[in-house]
């Protein structure tokens, strides 16, 4: 039971949002002391894991072609795209987003786009220029709202588009746990079964982007 | 062979020039504490392997005691003009988004085609990392490109690439910490913890009770994780497998896959799934840290209600 605190230590650190690297930290020590692993050997392992999961971060070296980009107008060139598409709003593109990145993750292809890649500097600059466009300037909350909506669809597109790929590596840590436990399952049985959820992601969030095109509608006429 | 070495020097040798700019940068009132942070993550990348485990922990002490105290701030390159960006948005065209379009390609291209080269029988590149491979040469062909057609000054990539970096601040190693963080759980035994104690709660009799339990439970689950691979093993074992499949008969495959994506649901609303939810925030500037999240549980709720019916109505 005692190994649990680090659990406590998490959700405690994160609703009194305390820095978050320093939360996971104390979690990561806690947890190990109350394993019953002195202080150096946490240390040890917690700095073990860490170089072993250097991959999560080396996404990072994209950003010099972007910031590159960026100072020569990548921004401002996908704004002026859909600023010349008058069919545009908000959640028209970002149901656009949600299909192309659904249907690309299910083939496979879930790093084409991402956080770093695409959202910041195409996808979020072409849904603000579709809000302004369709209702004028907009304030600066309004602005956020839409912004998270973009990294919001991209989210929900790969989680629920990936796992129809056989060989994406969720599915494949279904199969080998399953086979461990002596069920047999093959990828493309486990990957079928994700295209209800797919459809139904897709119907939920895709209505939610027309409900937002509303109330950007709604709160442009009553600023007016 | 090719393999993650190559992508890490990469990587390494980057942060280590985002060091070097942050520590001349006079804009910066912090830029000392900028400097160590990336230097830090500069030997972590380049040189991690040699430091042994104590010391790479002592490293992460390191990074975690300077975010935690506040110490990095926000340098200010030299950069261009919202004008200038428009009026050479206009000249260049949409030929802008040819180099960033290549990276995500070479990355595709490297997977499918560079699989099976080889030199004297031994494969040119990692079959195992084949993707983050490609990808690091996709970024130094688009550098390559991009520089070629810009002309920019030369340390124009890494300052732009700092001003990013700057943006996100600690919150780029939050993702890797948060993994080392399972590590250190699963070292611990808090899987199998959380599973008897989930598995103890569990009224018997109602097949929908059963199957709610379980998606629910890998939401939550996944919540605390930040990670559904992380409660995966854990809530299949204690609920998926013995209730749900085991007592009511459901089919192991629908079970499991639906229950993998009712985890996703949780990864939806969760700041321990820092490189989803939090990460994006600060790349795009939100003044909230969790508006991603706002903006997601709206579907993440409906969702997991749906993925619970899904699999009471499939899987039996």
């Amino acid at each position: 039971m005692l190994v649990l605190s680090g659990i406590a230590v998490v959700v405690v650190g994160f609703l009194l949002r305390l820095n978050p690297l320093l939360v996971v930290t104390v979690a990561a020590l806690v947890t190990g002391l109350a394993g019953g692993l002195d202080l150096p050997t946490v240390i040890a392992a917690f700095g073990k894991a860490f170089n072993d999961n250097r991959y999560v971060s080396i996404i990072w070296i994209v950003l010099p072609v972007i910031g590159l980009l960026e100072r020569h107008g990548l921004q401002e060139r996908a704004r002026q795209v859909i600023g010349g598409v008058k069919a545009a709003t908000v959640g028209r593109l970002l149901i656009v987003y949600l299909l192309f990145r659904q249907v690309t993750a299910a083939i496979g292809l879930h790093s084409i786009a991402g956080h770093a890649q695409t959202v910041r500097p195409l996808v979020a600059p072409m849904t603000e220029a579709a809000a302004e466009n369709k209702h004028g300037d907009i304030d600066a909350d309004t602005r956020d709202e839409v912004k998270a909506y973009a990294a919001a669809t991209d989210n929900v597109g790969v989680f629920f588009g990936e796992d129809i790929f056989i060989a994406m590596s969720s599915i494949l840590l279904i199969k080998g746990f399953l086979e461990s436990n002596g069920i047999i399952v093959t990828p493309l049985s486990l990957s079928v079964w994700a295209i209800p959820t797919a459809i139904v992601a897709f119907v939920i969030h895709g209505f939610r982007l027309l409900l937002l095109d509303r109330k950007l509608a709604h709160g442009a006429k009553a600023a007016r | 062979m090719i393999g993650l070495p190559f992508v890490y020097t990469i990587a390494g040798l980057m942060f280590a020039a985002f060091a070097g700019l942050s520590a001349v940068d006079r804009t910066n009132r912090k830029r000392v504490g900028n400097a160590a942070f990336w230097g830090l993550m500069a030997v972590s990348f380049i040189a991690g392997d040699a430091l042994g485990d104590l010391g790479n922990g002592l490293l992460v002490l390191g990074l975690v005691a300077l975010a935690g105290v506040g110490a990095l701030g926000r340098g200010a390159p030299v950069t261009t003009t919202i004008e200038g960006r428009r009026a050479e948005a206009g000249a260049r065209g949409n030929r802008l988004f040819i180099p960033a379009l290549i990276i995500p390609l070479t990355a595709l291209a490297g997977t499918l085609l560079l699989a099976d080269i080889g030199v004297g029988g031994a494969p040119l590149i990692d079959p195992k990392q084949l993707t983050l491979v490609s990808l690091g040469f996709g970024v130094l062909i688009a550098l390559a490109a991009a520089m070629a057609w810009l002309r920019p000054p030369a340390l124009a990539p890494l300052q732009e690439g700092r001003r990013l970096i700057d943006s996100v601040g600690w919150a780029a190693v939050l993702p890797q910490m948060l993994a080392a963080l399972g590590a250190v759980f699963a070292l611990a035994g808090v899987g199998a913890v959380v599973g008897d104690l989930v598995g103890g709660v569990i009224p018997d009799g109602s097949r929908l009770a059963a199957v709610a339990a379980y998606t629910v439970g890998m939401a939550l689950f996944t919540m605390v994780m930040g990670n559904a691979f992380a409660a995966f093993p854990v809530m299949t074992a204690a609920v998926g497998l013995p209730l749900v499949v085991r007592q009511f008969g459901g089919d192991p495959a629908i079970v499991a896959a639906i229950g993998m994506l009712a985890g996703f649901c949780g990864t939806l609303m969760t700041p321990m799934a820092a490189n989803f939810n939090i990460v994006p925030a600060a790349l795009l500037d939100l003044k909230d840290r969790n508006g991603v999240i706002k903006a997601q549980i709206g579907t993440a709720l409906p969702l997991l209600v749906a993925n619970t019916l899904l699999m009471y109505g499939l899987a039996f």
